[in-house]
């Protein structure tokens, strides 16, 4: 964009070297956690003198880890299988229906992403309460759910977008009723984008934290609510650890997500 | 638009149109369950006693106690903050990505948005282990003579703030990002071959066409700064207390759930005022860009 000031090199450099440093302090306490996980030492010396798998040992060895573990995980998982129909579902409404009715529609589902996460966990945690549900898996569910849906419906509206309607069209002129039409057409086609979406749906979930902290408890807290807690206690480096495993899981997922898209 | 004439086949559009309209039902009871719900609860909640009476005394109680308002102008500090340091950190990053060829800018892009893949925690360790009195910072600026004490960098104003920028950056340079990246580059060579000097360019040309960007990313910035939780509550070490920490500890330490609710519709007040601002300013943003290209 700015080859036509081939003379200011100057300006060039400096501009360059500023947007090197704003990198690096995008990157860097991602990427300093990983060499302390890996330390031998109860301090957080860096660089680590002595390295060791101690910390792993002790995250995979620690039965409240491990719990929270079990619970993040099934949650995500449920999160995902409830979120995605809900948003395909509302996404084939929203395409079919366009203009105002569909923007409406995609303006009330999106109202949770911008709602303040703290507002929603004290909401909810109001609501739970008059039902006695709080420090259930049900309450935490919901709010995961909610928080999903908008995520799923950014990856599966542009898919339906370019899905062929007259195919259904045809399907439902030949005798498919809508399940059929939407299970044998819409889904098989749409695979990659569901796939897309289920993923992104469960690491919405995975990395969710106010509503957990709120929300959850006892047997069914969350890694997100333990990870809370810890930093808020002591900073031993098994949360290095766990961070480590934590991000590898995140990018690992979101690759797979876009190198699918790409192919 | 196909119009339909004949009242049996318009009858058909109809049903049709209701059973699209159905097909959003889940999504929209599920977002009034766990969102629209809880939102009217937490007025009800306001509203009430301990004893579960009609009451105005939360209000009473809240806005006549220092806390609260110094609370509202440690959120204004920090949302004002993080929007400044977002738009001097993230302007030139924007500018320097879109002024190379796509492909290498979307490697670099993959890299910025590595914070936003990872877990707030994560980052919130990470910064915790690098601003710590002996943390990997200090170390490097005691250890290479720049100060002769540690600096006090983390569990205060400037720790959260650290934190909140971070946070905040990736998703200020999507928007600001796209809209430098769709400048057509025959403006700025027009204005080269006219003789305009680089700062002349960036002044008359990148900064007005880059305004809407700069605009949504301000936006996406105040609605999520004002509601930040995790990361002043962990990296202000209970020194720095915004309106979210401050709604946490009624609710938990002091189980005053009516007071927490006034404090959560005090927010939401907050978000209504910022939003009104915005769309007021947005208008000024437009009219301006008109006329500068008119100019």
């Amino acid at each position: 964009m700015l080859e036509a000031y081939p003379q200011n090199r100057l300006a060039r450099i400096l501009l360059w070297s500023f947007a090197a440093l704003v990198m690096a302090f995008l990157m860097l306490p991602t990427l300093v956690v990983v060499p302390l996980s890996f330390s031998a030492s109860n301090l957080l010396e860096f660089p680590p003198q002595a390295y060791s798998l101690r910390w792993y040992e002790n995250f995979f060895g620690s039965a409240t880890w491990m719990a929270a573990l079990r619970t993040s995980l099934i949650l995500g998982t449920l999160t995902a299988l409830i979120a995605v129909p809900f948003a395909l579902l509302a996404c084939i409404s929203m395409n079919r229906l366009g203009g105002k009715t569909a923007a409406a529609i995609q303006s009330v589902l999106l109202t949770p992403s911008i709602t303040p996460g703290i507002l929603l966990a004290i909401g909810l945690f109001f609501v739970l309460a008059a039902q006695h549900l709080i420090g259930t898996l049900f309450g935490v569910l919901v709010g995961h759910v909610v928080l999903a849906v908008p995520v799923a419906c950014i990856v599966l509206l542009p898919a339906l977008a370019r899905f062929d309607w007259n195919q259904v069209q045809a399907a439902r002129s030949l005798g498919a009723n809508w399940a059929r039409s939407i299970g044998g057409i819409i889904v098989p086609q749409l695979r990659i984008s569901l796939l897309s979406a289920t993923l992104m749906a469960f690491l919405t979930s995975l990395d969710e934290s106010v509503i957990s902290i709120f929300i959850a408890s006892g047997r069914n807290s969350t890694m997100p609510k333990l990870m809370f807690l810890s930093l808020r206690d002591q900073i031993d480096p098994t949360i290095a650890a766990i961070s480590t495993l934590w991000t590898v899981i995140v990018v690992a997922v979101v690759l797979i997500v876009t190198l699918r898209q790409k192919s | 638009m196909i119009v339909v004439r004949d009242p049996a086949l318009a009858a058909d559009a109809r049903r049709e149109r209701r059973f699209f309209l159905s097909l959003s039902l889940p999504a929209l009871f599920i977002v009034g369950l766990a969102a629209i719900l809880p939102i009217l609860w937490i007025i009800r909640q306001s509203f009430l006693t301990t004893g579960g009476e009609y009451t105005v005394g939360n209000y009473q109680k809240v806005l006549s106690s220092g806390l609260t308002w110094s609370a509202l102008v440690t959120t204004l500090e920090l949302s004002l903050g993080t929007l400044a340091g977002c738009i001097v950190l993230g302007t030139p990053l924007a500018l320097a990505l879109a002024s190379v060829r796509p492909r290498l800018a979307n490697v670099l892009m993959a890299f910025v948005m590595l914070p936003l893949w990872t877990s707030i925690l994560v980052r919130t360790y990470g910064w915790l282990v690098l601003l710590r009195r002996d943390g990997l910072i200090n170390a490097a600026l005691t250890g290479s003579g720049l100060t002769a004490e540690p600096l006090p960098l983390v569990y205060n104003f400037t720790g959260t703030l650290i934190g909140m920028v971070h946070y905040m950056l990736p998703l200020f340079l999507l928007p600001v990002y796209a809209a430098m990246r769709d400048i057509d580059p025959n403006l700025i060579r027009a204005a080269a071959s006219m003789g305009a000097t680089l700062r002349q360019v960036i002044r008359t040309v990148i900064m007005p066409l880059s305004a809407g960007g700069v605009f949504s990313g301000s936006i996406i910035v105040l609605i999520y700064a004002i509601g930040f939780f995790i990361t002043p509550a962990v990296l202000g070490g209970g020194k720095v207390n915004p309106l979210s920490t401050r709604i946490e500890r009624t609710l938990s330490t002091f189980q005053d759930w009516g007071s927490a609710s006034v404090l959560g519709i005090l927010l939401l007040v907050l978000m209504a005022l910022i939003g009104v601002m915005l769309l007021a300013a947005r208008r000024l943003v437009a009219q301006n860009t008109v006329e500068a290209s008119h100019a």
